[in-house]
């Protein structure tokens, strides 16, 4: 006798949700893989929507993890346009708001959503966050050369649209609250270097202002800060971080912790219920803490991960972290995580140079390391970090010494 | 449409369609071509769509630029051939290319 048929429902058609059915097919999981998800795209690729999409240089298409037609193939189900409303654990349906859906296993991957800036006139047609492909769609409408950008938040996405749109010609200015940029993710020479070449290109980077209120009706004209100035705006685009979508695993009763609490095999607190991406809590070996990554390598790796459990192969979540951007004709790399370092080595000059990398020590050991334009010392420090190497410090810094010989 | 060829260490073939102006990363992506992720979605910043080109394919891509050549050094099992497949933009003069999956990668 055949078994009956498995049913995997995966809730989010981000990059998490679609790579795992993707691999649960990779696997042989033979039972049904469906998708559902809120946006009416089928799982896209989110990196390029603050680069390459927003500069108009990659077509939406192109965004798509896998095309329909292989997505047809490997007979995997999406169906986008559906918000789910909640979970049944005991009896293994989850709630849309069109019927209901019964699983054996369910992966929720419901990502994360852009922060909303709490302000009056927040909401006005103008004022616009960046997570979504349609998100993005409103925002080239309204960025014609010579037009005004207004950016809150000088974080990865403030600043990737602020190099693209001050490509485009358009007038930007950049807010962030805090006293440089980056402040959560790097050193203050790293964040000296990209204010410097923001402003070689003409940002208006503004950095430790706050934004007290935005002004216009029915669009905002002006958006004023808490030292009285104010900064006229054609449109305002927000990026001041994300949110997990975590409402629908609480009101589940599953753990929840700054995230879906997950093991290192992607398995939430209930055996049919696992998560994968920006919107778990994780055990990380590398920080020797939980955490939750916002990254596209955490969403695809856990997804890997989460398909191996599914398909009853144990395959535990342990990469090491690494993060990307690109801004002009930079790109900057970071592998590891620098939190929590006693030192900072650079090797070559963030304050003349346009290439250069920083490397993060704890107790001697190389924890992480950021390199702008210098992708050897970026693939060499990650080998590096991976396998937990104490390295010379003055090593590093000496440009004369390769990394490769430290390995 | 040029047809690229996909060799797998174990001697297995995949023929592919390549849509012009795609890269080559893309159209193993697009189907399914084991040990080619392209997990940075083509931003050279992960290498994980490292292959072999053979000649005489090889000598006539466009050389890898700066970038590139960093990932490759740091790229699993890098070669004298080796590319980062996200970097080659299929065209009419790629018909029939072999490229060559690195051992370590599937």
């Amino acid at each position: 006798m055949t078994e009956p048929r498995q049913t995997v429902v995966i809730v989010g058609a981000g990059q998490a949700g679609g790579e795992t059915a993707i691999q649960l097919r990779k696997l042989g999981f033979a039972g049904r893989v469906l998708i559902i998800g809120e946006e009416s795209q089928i799982p896209y690729k989110r990196p390029p929507l603050s680069k390459a999409y927003l500069a108009g240089t990659a077509s939406e298409e192109s965004l798509h993890l896998l095309p329909q037609v292989s997505l047809d193939k490997l007979d995997i189900e999406c169906r986008g346009n559906t918000r789910v409303m909640g979970v049944d654990r005991h009896g293994q349906r989850v709630l849309t708001e069109h019927g209901a859906v019964s699983y054996d296993k369910l992966v929720l991957a419901t990502g994360a959503r852009a922060r909303e800036l709490n302000l009056p006139g927040a909401h006005r047609p103008n004022v616009l966050p960046l997570r979504t492909v349609s998100d993005v769609n409103r925002i080239r409408q309204r960025c014609q050369a010579g037009r005004r950008v207004v950016i809150v938040g000088g974080g990865f996405i403030g600043l990737e649209v602020a190099a693209v749109c001050s490509k485009l010609g358009l007038q930007v200015t950049v807010l962030e609250g805090l006293p440089r940029v980056l402040a959560r993710v790097t050193v203050p020479q790293v964040s000296a270097f990209f204010e410097r070449v923001h402003r070689e290109a003409g940002v208006d980077l503004r950095t430790g202002v706050q934004v007290t209120a935005l002004e216009g009706e029915p669009e905002v004209k002006q958006v004023v800060l808490d030292d009285g100035s104010r900064v006229e705006a054609d449109v305002v685009i927000v990026g001041i971080g994300i949110v997990p979508n975590v409402e629908l695993a609480q009101d589940a009763g599953l753990a929840v912790d700054n995230g879906i609490v997950v093991d290192e095999f992607t398995r939430t607190s209930d055996p049919h219920i696992l998560a994968a991406g920006d919107c778990t809590n994780h055990p990380n070996e590398f920080a020797g803490r939980r955490l939750r990554l916002e990254s596209v390598q955490n969403a695809m790796e856990q997804a890997r991960a989460a398909a191996a459990t599914l398909a009853g192969k144990v395959e535990a979540y342990r990469a090491v972290p690494w993060f990307w951007s690109d801004q002009y004709d930079l790109k900057l790399q970071m592998v590891g995580l620098s939190a929590g370092h006693d030192r900072c080595v650079l090797r070559g000059d963030p304050a003349t140079a346009r290439s250069f990398a920083a490397f993060y020590f704890r107790d001697g050991q190389l924890i992480a390391a950021d390199a702008v334009n210098r992708a050897s010392e970026f693939v060499f420090a990650k080998k590096l970090v991976a396998s937990r190497a104490l390295v010379d410090p003055a090593a590093l810094a000496d440009e004369k010494i390769a990394l490769k010989s430290l390995l | 449409m040029p047809k690229l060829r996909f060799v797998q260490a174990s001697g297995e073939e995949q023929v592919v369609d390549a849509p012009l102006g795609k890269s080559v990363m893309e159209a193993a992506v697009n189907n399914m071509v084991r040990g080619i992720i392209g997990e940075c979605g083509g931003a050279c910043s992960c290498a994980t769509c490292h292959l072999y080109v053979d000649e005489p394919w090889f000598s006539r891509l466009l050389p890898p630029d700066a970038m590139e050549q960093g990932m490759l050094e740091g790229a699993i099992e890098p070669g004298p051939r080796s590319r980062l497949s996200c970097q080659i933009d299929v065209s009419d003069q790629h018909d029939g290319m072999i490229l060559r999956i690195p051992a370590g990668q599937s």
